[in-house]
């Protein structure tokens, strides 16, 4: 592995028209070699014969988790989402009032929370009475009319701000729809606002947004987790019914257990990522927060499926995700991989994700302990993919086009490190260096191309593991949310929050956040089930069988008192 | 000291695809208003996506075919980083190791030899915007028109195969024919469809080991890279020469000054950053899909020129001429078919179709520095004007007029023969007085005649057509000439 050195430090931000002082490149070398000291753990695993992964779907050929239920199924229950469509279209409530009583409900709590970034009212009230018209006029309105949603300010709206919570994006109105946006309002949504986040999705708090910091409603002097922390919050806190967000380390599934809300990730391909603003294309993923895992899968069903505008998403079929809300785990095996549960997950966590797995044991499932062997490289192979495939994707940000830019440069070198230097945040600005690192000539083969073979040994560790158990089960977060500003000054252990949750990127698999109880100090603890590819179902019926058998989600957190 | 040259070249061809590479905008970007051709996908835009263009990946197999390439089963796009404004995400879709055809070779024809040029690669990347700089004291400022970001580009790299800038030329012009025979691109160099940039590098002749090279850009024309590459290998044989050592850098040619100057130098090189497009997964090339295509490969100039010496009976020579440019060959084919003719009849009609068009039509179009693809005459007009000749209505001679004047007016033969009132005059009556008068008007020729110089009587019949402005049958006034010629030898013997 390499040494770090300033002059090295130096070529790398010039490769990344990136620019530093004397103090701030000082301050870079040191957490570069930290970082990089740290992933040089990659080096313990023999990969000579190993095959890179940089695709999670090559070739678009398919291997399906199987759909074999349990011989004495029982029915899916009757659909029963949290919100009140059957009231919506009784006509006892319209869209324009239920809209109305969440702007009423972000006046009040809002402050204190600071989920949203961009509020829409205008237009969620134009949405609302449209919806309205169609129920008025006995239309066969889609499940989803009316009911307002909050949406994570990575995905384009047309003609709505869209920052990524950057600078460089503070003026930036997309000219288009992301596909997901497009089919939402094809079912009648309601848009409420546009959410905060960590800038261009790459943390873990949400601290990292340019513009305000976003509290978790159950106790805000702690952070909503990241990066989704607005989406997740403001369902939290009854500001939005349900939200889309975006995982590409576990930037869904972390800030719903912190927030003790429904979170998914969908199996990677199964959502259009087009419109979703790119952090690591290999990875990212669009999915829902939700209040319970019913208005999960209505909103699975709104959003899924294969786009032509998007080459990595996967034409399969899109079941009816409610045909997978089954209370009865009856003849399911659920493994717990031992490497989870190791010194430095919270011990309160620990105990109520094994309370958890009993709970479902009780119910019929089958428990047993599995192995995946490369989980503790997941963050290491992860701080190289993601940050590589960042500082392409973040190359397009040079002030020439949109966004912010310096006004005053010496010639166009110079305008593409002012701009980029002066907009980007800390984080970013870190992140684009390790990934140009990554990828520079002499390099890319002992950081890149590792990766990418550990990260073909981690996905084989999880093939192995289905072909023994239909759901993992784990905790989603090793802490619950720690206090803001705690963990800001040492990226390496920020880095850390996602050590139960990358893994599953890696593999592109289907996972979902579950509430699973509380810690001591009364934070929400989150239960993280992951499936095989394109398993969602089996996903979704462990997670609602869970629910339906306790109460954890229908805490709700006293914001402010 | 002999040295060596060695030149390899990079070709960029933009295709002929109707959607450009990514996205779905049209990839006819030459004529359209500026930045008309765009959407989020070709601009760049935060989010948006990139998407394959099949037929662009149909056209790259179907060159590789050509090129005798072979397809491997997997191909994968990669993302080449490099920040600049003409380039809308900060990289360009390329392909690095895992090129679209691989290993092929171009037979090519110099007046010393045949011989194959080895192709390494072809591969498929997009286009990128074009830039348009204005000067400080203009303003100081430049624009993008990214109308022709993201067309479809087909990069084919040879080996360093070619020994001398006839060598490139000849592989140049070769590769040129060989894509418009395949259709795959309009290969246009004025306006940038093809475009070449060279490797070239010397080595003391016997040597094995390759010379510090150079990369010249710029070169516009086949015949901007044939100047340049001769201006290259006299410089660098100068510096050898000196003692010095040629500096491995790229260079730009200048065309109004004829010479290549320094650009950048290989200390100044980009780290590319190369890494497999994760926006794209790898192609997995059906070998059924390749078989395919290669039976469509449309027939290639090699092959219609065989079939042009077998079916119409013409030299090698005319066959090689006809069939050197698809535009030609297609021309020629056009005009030989227009009647139903067989055997001789079918020959001799092709032989004169050839004649028509390798001579004066071909002279005509040089002048004007146009295609055969734009020439005013149509296959159907030379075929009138040769039925003309034939017929005996007009001379080979006012063929010729007619042919200029149709050519400037895009008049039809027939039409002009008859407007202009030049009908071949075969009445002995007509034609006698204008012999009587070039007799009278040139008694020194009768002389030399007479004297024995038989020659005199050639510049008779010339001055005879002349009086009669070509319309007289030439057969007649030869007869006529030589008739009046021997009248006077009689009277003076």
């Amino acid at each position: 592995m390499a040494t770090i050195t300033t002059e090295g430090v130096r070529h790398v931000a010039n490769l990344a028209r990136l620019e530093f002082n004397k103090e701030e490149m000082e301050h870079f070398t040191d957490q570069l070699a930290r970082i990089l000291g740290y992933i040089g753990k990659l080096n313990e695993l023999e990969t000579d014969e190993v095959p890179p992964t940089s695709h999670i779907h090559p070739h678009q050929v398919f291997i399906m988790g199987s759909e074999t239920e349990a011989s004495h199924v029982a029915k899916p229950d009757v659909v029963k989402p949290s919100y009140p469509r059957e009231e919506l279209r009784a006509r006892e409530i319209t869209a324009v009032e239920l809209t109305e009583s969440v702007y009423a409900r972000i006046a009040e709590v809002e402050p204190h929370v600071k989920g949203y970034l961009t509020l829409t009212k205008d237009l969620a009230l134009e949405q609302a009475s449209r919806a309205d018209a169609g129920f008025q006029n006995g239309d066969d309105m889609p499940a989803l009319a009316g009911i307002p949603i909050a949406i994570k300010d990575v995905i384009c709206t047309k003609g709505v701000r869209t920052t990524c919570a950057s600078k460089i994006l503070e003026t930036f109105v997309p000219p288009y729809d992301a596909t997901v946006m497009k089919k939402l309002h094809a079912q009648g949504i309601v848009m409420i606002g546009k959410t905060n986040m960590d800038e261009f999705a790459m943390g873990s708090s949400t601290e990292n947004s340019a513009y305000q910091i976003t509290h978790n409603p159950w106790d805000l002097d702690t952070i909503p987790g990241g990066s989704s922390g607005g989406s997740a919050a403001v369902v939290s806190a009854d500001t939005a019914i349900c939200s889309l967000g975006s995982d590409t380390g576990g930037s869904i599934r972390q800030p719903a257990a912190l927030c003790g809300v429904v979170g998914m990730k969908p199996t990677y391909g199964r959502v259009s990522r087009y419109g979703l603003v790119a952090f690591a294309s290999s990875l990212d993923q669009i999915g829902p927060f939700t209040k319970d895992v019913t208005d999960c899968a209505l909103l699975l069903n709104a959003i899924c499926g294969s786009d032509t505008m998007d080459a990595t998403s996967v034409d399969v079929p899109v079941p009816d995700f409610t045909q997978s809300l089954i209370n009865d785990v009856k003849g399911l095996k659920i493994g717990i991989p031992k490497e989870y549960f190791t010194p430095a997950l919270d011990s309160e966590i620990a105990q109520q994700v094994h309370t958890a797995t009993a709970v479902l044991e009780a119910l019929g499932a089958t428990v047993e302990e599995i192995s995946l062997p490369h989980t503790e490289y997941a963050i290491a192979t992860y701080y190289i993919i993601a940050p590589a495939e960042a500082s392409a994707n973040l190359a397009r940000y040079d002030g020439v086009r949109y966004g912010y830019r310096n006004e005053n440069p010496e010639d166009l070198i110079d305008m593409y490190k002012r701009t980029r230097s002066e907009a980007f945040g800390e984080e970013v600005k870190r992140r684009i260096m390790i990934g140009t690192f990554a990828l520079s000539a002499g390099y890319q083969d002992a950081y890149y191309r590792k990766a990418q073979k550990v990260r073909t040994l981690i996905k084989s560790d999880f093939d192995a593991a289905f072909e023994k158990v239909d759901v993992i089960a784990t905790p989603t977060s090793p802490t619950p949310a720690f206090k803001i500003g705690e963990r800001t000054d040492d990226p390496l252990q920020m880095y850390l929050s996602d050590v139960m949750t990358t893994p599953a990127s890696h593999a592109g698999l289907p996972g979902i956040s579950v509430p699973c109880g509380f810690v001591k100090n009364g934070l929400p603890v989150g239960l993280q089930l992951l499936g095989a590819p394109f398993a969602e179902k089996k996903v979704l019926r462990v997670a609602y069988t869970f629910e339906q058998n306790t109460d954890h989600h229908r805490q709700k957190p006293k914001i402010g008192t | 000291m002999e040295y060596e040259t060695v030149i390899g070249l990079e070709v960029h061809v933009q295709l002929r695809t109707q959607s450009k590479m990514f996205c779905s905008c049209r990839a006819d970007y030459q004529s359209a208003p500026v930045n008309s051709r765009v959407c989020p996908v070709c601009l760049g835009l935060p989010g948006a996506l990139p998407v394959i263009n099949r037929r662009a990946v149909e056209y790259t197999v179907m060159t590789g075919l050509a090129l005798n390439c072979d397809i491997p089963r997997l191909t994968k796009f990669d993302r080449k980083n490099y920040p600049y404004p003409d380039l809308m995400k900060g990289y360009q879709i390329s392909q690095y190791d895992l090129p679209l055809a691989i290993d092929g070779r171009l037979q090519i024809e110099t007046e010393a030899e045949t011989k194959a040029v080895g192709v390494t690669r072809v591969h498929l990347e997009e286009d990128v915007a074009k830039l348009q700089h204005f000067p400080a004291d203009s303003g100081g400022y430049s624009l993008v028109d990214v109308n022709r970001s993201g067309v479809p580009l087909m990069e084919i790299v040879s080996e360093p195969d070619m020994r001398s800038a006839e060598e490139a030329r000849a592989y140049l012009t070769t590769l040129h024919s060989l894509l418009q025979y395949l259709g795959v691109s309009t290969a246009n160099m004025q306006d940038g469809s093809f475009r070449c940039d060279a490797n070239i590098s010397l080595r003391p002749a016997g040597s094995e080991e390759f010379g510090n090279r150079t990369e010249i850009k710029n070169m516009n024309s086949f015949r901007s890279v044939f100047q340049a590459l001769n201006f290259e290998i006299e410089r660098q044989r100068r510096v050898l020469e000196g003692g010095g050592r040629v500096v491995q850098e790229t260079r730009g040619w200048i065309e109004g000054r004829a010479v290549t100057v320094s650009q950048r130098s290989k200390e100044d090189a980009h780290d590319y950053r190369y890494f497999p497009e994760p926006d794209l997964p790898p192609l997995d090339i059906d070998p059924v899909w390749v078989e395919e295509i290669r039976g469509r490969l449309p027939e290639l100039a090699t092959q219609r020129c065989a079939r042009f010496q077998q079916d119409y009976g013409l030299s090698e020579y005319d066959a090689r001429l006809l069939t050197d440019s698809k535009a030609m060959a297609d021309y020629f084919e056009t005009a030989v078919c227009l009647q139903a003719l067989s055997g001789d009849a079918l020959n001799s009609h092709a032989k004169q179709v050839s004649n028509w068009m390798l001579g004066d039509l071909s002279g005509l179009l040089n002048q004007d520095n146009r295609d055969i693809s734009e020439s005013p005459v149509s296959p159907e007009s030379l075929v009138e004007l040769i039925g003309l000749v034939g017929d005996g209505i007009i001379s080979v001679t006012m063929g010729k007029t007619v042919l200029e004047e149709a050519y400037n007016t895009g008049g039809k033969p027939r039409r002009i023969v008859e407007e202009r009132g030049y009908t071949q005059i075969s009445d002995t009556s007509a034609v006698e007085p204008a012999v009587f008068e070039a007799l009278e008007a040139n008694p020194r020729a009768v002389a030399d005649y007479l004297g024995g110089k038989e020659s005199a009587a050639k510049f008779l019949v010339g001055q005879v057509m002349k009086i009669t402005r070509g319309q007289a049958k030439p057969d007649l006034v030869n007869q006529l000439v030589t008739a009046a010629l021997d009248r006077a030898k009689a009277g003076v013997d």
